[in-house]
């Protein structure tokens, strides 16, 4: 009797899910997306030029050997299968057996040798493929990589735009990767789409490579990425159709806006690895502000729910640490300095700060990076002044300009955006790490700050294989930072993608267009 | 002519040295972030790591041979680059001028002959609306009620792509439709200048002797008007339209920002943020040809309007 029920129960269940895959509605193949993009690329080679502008066309010409699901587990992508082996010393990669170039010559495990010591020599982010000392090509679709330590981290180094698979027979002919004239022009890809045309200011146009190595995909038959610079044109562009899909957006006025249109869909889902954060810097070396009281104070005086609610409408999540809430490896419970005027006034008051005449204990200055930064900035000089700090907004005329006051160290206070890029090995540890302060250099430590255990720990977390004792380490990691504070952290840049109704599957992965969307279809 | 060029090719060699940052930082910027070594091989690459006056003699002497170089973010010649938007600047910023003249001239003779009337109050209001509006709130204000709530024009670009037709005409059309709003946004800067000039000046025209004996004459008022008086009082217009050529061509960068149009303006302003040296001196050179050429042709108007006006 029992047995008969699970039986029927089983039958059911089987019955539902039928029914219920009919319902899912059927990939439909060819149409054409329309899709925005704020910036224009320098080139469209990922190898040799890192950054969201140039991922998303890039992504779509280059295949890596590993992509990501929604749930941070890669997957198989031109690599079929992988092996890791000796402590996580030996990587081999079992790639696809009928890969073509958009040229149609064979992708070979020669040209993933090529690809790998390319990105390594020119890309910016050296510690992705940093321990990796040789691919060996034991045949066609072999490629094994031989470590010098075990790197975590290479996983999500060998997906998304990180590692785009370029062929050798084009980009190797002695001409420097970094201004090959193909980088623009006549692209020869691995992806899912080839380059049609790249009118730089005006757009890019990719058709679907007919013999990409999974069958019957890309669905779409050509994308066009329109560039257009101006946020208000582009929101006018999305509501009257014009544009199906924009990503990226992040201007929080536009996405409460747009997500009033019932024609269009608007999610903040598929950055969690491009892990954008909104952080005050403080200079640890210099000024005041080298005092860990004063930064705490400062910490306890700006009011992270105020950012959250007034400056960013809610469209933002809290970050307390450095590693983005959407990471496996993010720890909420940290010191989070929420709002307390009395105790920054009194850890202020007992470090030996008295307030002055005019109720004032010091000045100090604050700048910003982005043009979207300006309202924290002028938020800061508002909240510090309740705990008697002056300060003073310093407007740069650029992005340059700013860049040359940070890194240079010029500053107390600076506002700014950095990005995870996945793995903390590539995005985190490079604003902690005391071996990285580089005079002149943006988004190194340009805090200054040292601390010999936490160089410890990021470079235990940096090769530890166990993800258990992984996640333990950068636990640790970021509540040491919390204690330290040599950033603030509030909140993450809201990056939101917008589509209409009429596109199926936009990418909702962990790397939004930098990955492949081959998947993506236009329904009806 | 040849020292100006030489004085602005310097000055603004000094601008942009003067400027914190160079392109290493904003590869930097586009980049996520970059090591010492790249930084570094980038300076050397360009030349950055140069003294500064090896620089300027190393840039002055490649102006002079017409080498316009190549383009340090885009790493794409400075000429193709350049002459890819050119055309797109030109049609807008010669549109744009001839429609704001046109209107304007039409503007001013209609507020003329009714000087303190109420027809020559709403012109002077509406010419100075645009005048005192900035041009990128117009654009939007223009955007919103044209593509969005009437949609019978595009948001951005110069073309459709997606029109798969080898007529020529439906180019032509498809063109002409995306250039009307950042025609009319560029144009309506300029409404007002042309308006209230030619209205004062056909004002002056319009008591003088010769136009009482045209009149006395018995022409009709409207031959009075458009033959006598009118052609008297273009030359201010004309020769103020010539002068302000400048104007309308830098008014253009922010018009084809909000309207993606790709022209030069877009490419200067993208230079500029960006450092790009070579980029920015190829566009001033061709700027200062547009605004030499506008002059002639002004000159051949004034010309064409009094044939007493020697070349």
């Amino acid at each position: 009797m029992k047995k008969h029920f699970l039986k029927t129960l089983l039958l059911t269940a089987t019955l539902i899910f039928t029914s219920l895959g009919v319902s899912f509605a059927e990939p439909k193949k060819g149409g054409t997306l329309i899709a925005a993009v704020g910036n224009n690329p320098r080139h469209l080679n990922p190898a040799v030029q890192s950054g969201i502008v140039t991922g998303f066309p890039g992504a779509q010409l280059f295949a890596t050997p590993i992509r990501y699901d929604n749930n941070w587990e890669p997957q198989p992508y031109l690599a079929e299968s992988w092996e890791i082996s000796d402590g996580g010393k030996t990587v081999k990669l079992n790639l696809v057996k009928d890969a073509v170039f958009h040229d149609g010559v064979p992708i070979k495990s020669s040209d993933v040798k090529f690809s790998l010591e390319t990105i390594k020599k020119h890309h910016p982010f050296k510690t992705m493929f940093a321990p990796v000392v040789s691919v060996e090509t034991p045949d066609e679709h072999t490629a094994v990589l031989k470590l010098s330590s075990p790197h975590p981290a290479l996983m999500l180094a060998m997906s998304s735009q990180l590692m785009a698979i370029i062929p050798e027979h084009v980009y190797g002919d002695g001409q420097d990767p970094k201004t090959h004239p193909q980088n623009s022009e006549n692209v020869v890809g691995s992806g899912p789409f080839k380059l049609v045309e790249f009118k730089s200011g005006e757009h890019i146009i990719l058709e679907r490579f007919d013999d990409f190595f999974i069958d019957g995909r890309p669905y779409l038959d050509k994308m066009v990425l329109k560039i257009i610079r101006d946020p208000a044109t582009r929101t006018i562009g999305l509501e009257n159709g014009e544009i199906d899909f924009y990503a990226f957006e992040n201007v929080p006025t536009n996405i409460n806006r747009l997500k009033k249109n019932a024609n269009l869909n608007v999610t903040p889902d598929g950055y969690a690895a491009i892990g954008p954060i909104d952080w005050l810097a403080f200079n640890t070396k210099s000024g005041k502000t080298a005092d860990v009281n004063v930064r705490r104070a400062i910490a306890y005086a700006i009011d992270r729910n105020f950012i959250l609610k007034a400056i960013m409408l809610g469209v933002a999540d809290e970050a307390r640490t450095g590693i983005h809430p959407g990471s496996p490896y993010y720890e909420p419970n940290v010191e989070a300095y929420d709002i307390d005027i009395d105790k920054a006034n009194k850890i202020l008051d007992d470090a030996g700060y008295k307030k002055g005449g005019d109720g004032m204990r010091f000045g100090l200055n604050v700048d910003f990076g982005w043009p979207g930064l300006r309202p924290n900035a002028e938020y800061t000089k508002a909240a510090l002044k309740k705990i008697g700090i002056d300060v003073t907004v310093r407007q740069s005329a650029d992005f340059p300009t700013w860049a040359q006051t940070v890194s240079n160290h010029n500053f107390d206070l600076t506002w700014d955006t950095v990005f995870n890029w996945g793995d903390p090995v590539i995005g985190v540890h490079r604003t902690y790490q005391t071996s990285n302060i580089k005079k002149g250099v943006i988004w190194s430590n340009t805090q200054q700050y040292s601390n010999p255990k936490v160089d410890a720990i990021m470079e235990k977390a940096g090769v530890e294989n166990d993800m258990a004792k992984r996640k333990a380490l950068y636990s640790e990691l970021q509540k040491m930072l919390a204690n330290d504070l040599p950033v603030y952290w509030t909140n993450t840049l809201p990056y939101h993608t917008i589509y209409s109704n009429k596109v199926g599957n936009p990418p909702m992965g962990i790397w939004a267009t930098s990955s492949p969307m081959d998947m993506t279809y236009i329904k009806e | 002519m040849l020292l100006v060029l030489l004085v602005v090719v310097v000055l603004n060699f000094l601008m942009l040295h003067l400027a914190p940052g160079d392109i290493a930082d904003t590869i930097a910027q586009t980049m996520g972030g970059a090591d010492e070594q790249d930084m570094a091989e980038l300076r050397k690459q360009y030349g950055l790591d140069q003294p500064f006056f090896v620089q300027l003699f190393n840039y002055v002497v490649r102006v002079a041979l017409l080498d316009f170089g190549h383009s340090h973010f885009y790493n794409l010649p400075v000429f193709d680059l350049i002459m890819e938007r050119f055309p797109a600047t030109l049609l807008l910023v010669f549109s744009a001028q001839i429609l704001s003249l046109f209107v304007g001239i039409l503007l001013g003779v209609y507020a003329a002959q009714n000087p303190n009337g109420l027809s020559s109050l709403f012109v002077n209001m509406f010419s100075l609306f645009g005048y005192a509006a900035p041009v990128f709130w117009t654009g939007i204000l223009l955007l919103i009620a044209f593509s969005l709530h009437i949609p019978i024009f595009p948001v951005s670009g110069m073309r459709d792509i997606t029109i798969e037709s080898s007529n020529f005409f439906v180019h032509f059309f498809d063109v002409l439709r995306h250039l009307f709003l950042p025609m009319i946004t560029l144009a309506s800067i300029f409404f007002a200048y042309y308006s209230r000039l030619c209205r004062a000046s056909m004002l002056e025209v319009l008591g003088a002797d010769f136009v009482r004996t045209a009149k006395a004459k018995g022409l009709s008022k409207k031959d009075v008007l458009l033959k006598h008086a009118l052609k008297n009082s273009l030359s201010p217009v004309i020769t103020f339209a010539g002068l302000s050529f400048s104007a309308v061509v830098s008014g253009a960068i922010l018009v084809e920002t909000v309207y993606s149009w790709p022209g030069l303006g877009t490419l200067a302003f993208n230079s500029i943020i960006s450092r790009d040296t070579p980029v920015l001196l190829g566009i001033l050179i061709f700027s200062t040809l547009m605004v030499t050429v506008g002059n002639l042709l002004t000159d051949l108007t004034l010309k064409a309007l009094d044939p007493r006006i020697k070349i």
